[in-house]
């Protein structure tokens, strides 16, 4: 088993009677991009916070690359972290955000950051003031990718950013994490624009993890099933239905698990049509009050 | 290119089929460098251990192989392989499918045969 990055157990943090993070046991691998996603008010960026030592736990364990990182600057040094309102000085020049970064990141590549900053058109003397929103976002993508931490988390890093800039932040990030490996983990609601991306899929839900997978599992443990009603009732007998929805006669069903080849004999004997559920999709039936989840999670399936 | 990847199968499944195809079609010729996993990562905007994982399924079948420190092949024989692992998929993929369709159109046996004779005339 290679090294651990991050490595939780039981990370439980409170705000008075709010439950924000309710044990999590998490594990996240060297050398991996890693996907945190939830619905807003899950508890990702509060664990992004703690991970990176902005916030304390209020109880449970934490190691970063094997040490506690609370006050620790070695393990510290090894973290960035480009949060969704990233709040640098207002009277800061973009160079000067530029220059400083390079004072805290041992890996920082000024010659990269400098490309960067070519490729995403950002005027080295404003000020950060006066960067539009998108502008914003741009500059702290550019520290998060130049920094080449060893740990470098990104959440929501894209406010403002249209999706021409978006797709150049998924090119150089591939691009960079080819050449330079590292961990690295993306917190977004746009699942679907970065599922490709990601090697590991973690869900958080109402503070628990109910997700640890790898990503290419993920995506086929549901399928669709669409047809006439009363086929489909057939078909989908015994099987666990995560989600169903139809008009008039017509029904389609998302079934938990993958086809085999029987059933998409059988599928094709009732006139039924199989189909592939998106990762954004898949998402949105673990996370919402789909009436499927209680038995998923009574079968191990889904963690709570 | 891009578009190619989609939902409706494992991606490094996908990948190891765009490689396939490209054997298939003469792209990618036997015994040439096929590309590297990071090509592929950075072409299809995909993890680069999905794409690994699609090039090593393709090594395990023995259809490309590892040049040490220089790279993936194609291997000798491997479009012929290929052609016949294609063709029985495409009894179930394509005939088996277009006679269900017709069943569901009322498209008679007599009718499909005539159909088939007629197509392809344009190419």
């Amino acid at each position: 088993m290679s090294q651990a990055v991050v490595e939780t157990k039981g990370l439980t943090k409170k705000y008075g009677q709010m439950v924000a993070l309710d044990g999590i046991d998490l594990r996240i691998e060297e050398n991996q991009i890693c996907g945190l996603l939830g619905r807003n008010g899950a508890g990702k960026t509060t664990l992004m916070h703690i991970i990176t030592s902005q916030f304390f736990a209020t109880s449970g364990e934490l190691r970063v690359f094997g040490e506690k990182p609370y006050e620790n600057e070695k393990a510290l040094r090894q973290m960035c972290f480009i949060k969704e309102s990233q709040a640098y000085a207002k009277s800061f020049k973009v160079a000067d955000v530029v220059s400083l970064s390079k004072g805290i990141f041992p890996n920082w590549d000024a010659a990269y950051a400098e490309r960067l900053l070519n490729e995403f058109e950002l005027p080295r003397n404003r000020s950060v003031g006066k960067l539009s929103r998108g502008m914003l976002s741009s500059l702290g993508i550019v520290v998060g990718l130049a920094s080449r931490a060893p740990l470098t988390i990104f959440d929501e890093p894209y406010l403002g950013l249209d999706a021409a800039s978006r797709t150049l932040f998924y090119d150089l990030l591939l691009e960079d994490y080819s050449n330079h490996p590292r961990t690295i983990i993306l917190s977004t609601h746009l699942i679907d624009e970065v599922s490709r991306l990601l090697e590991h899929v973690i869900i958080i839900d109402h503070g628990r993890i109910i997700l640890d997978q790898n990503a290419d599992e993920f995506r086929g443990m549901a399928y669709t099933a669409t047809g006439n009603a009363e086929r489909i009732r057939c078909f989908a007998e015994g099987k666990k239905v995560l989600h169903e929805e139809g008009f008039g006669s017509l029904q389609t069903v998302v079934l938990w698990g993958r086809a085999t080849s029987q059933e998409k004999r059988d599928a094709a004997e009732l006139g039924l049509e199989l189909g592939p559920v998106s990762f954004q999709q898949l998402f949105v039936h673990m996370t919402s009050g789909d009436a499927a989840k209680a038995s998923l999670i009574q079968e191990g399936a889904i963690r709570r | 290119m891009k578009e190619l990847i989609d939902d409706s199968k494992p991606i490094f499944v996908q990948i190891a089929e765009r490689i396939e195809n490209d054997i298939i079609s003469g792209i990618l010729p036997e015994e040439s460098q096929a590309p590297s996993t990071n090509q592929f990562a950075t072409h299809y905007q995909i993890n680069p251990a999905t794409a690994a994982k699609g090039v090593n399924l393709l090594v395990e079948e023995g259809i490309l192989y590892k040049k040490r420190g220089i790279g993936m092949f194609v291997a000798e024989g491997s479009r012929e392989r290929l052609l016949q692992k294609r063709k029985g998929e495409f009894f179930e993929q394509y005939v088996e499918a277009m006679l269900r369709e017709a069943e569901k159109l009322a498209i008679s046996r007599e009718e499909v045969i005539e159909m088939i004779a007629r197509g392809g005339k344009g190419q």
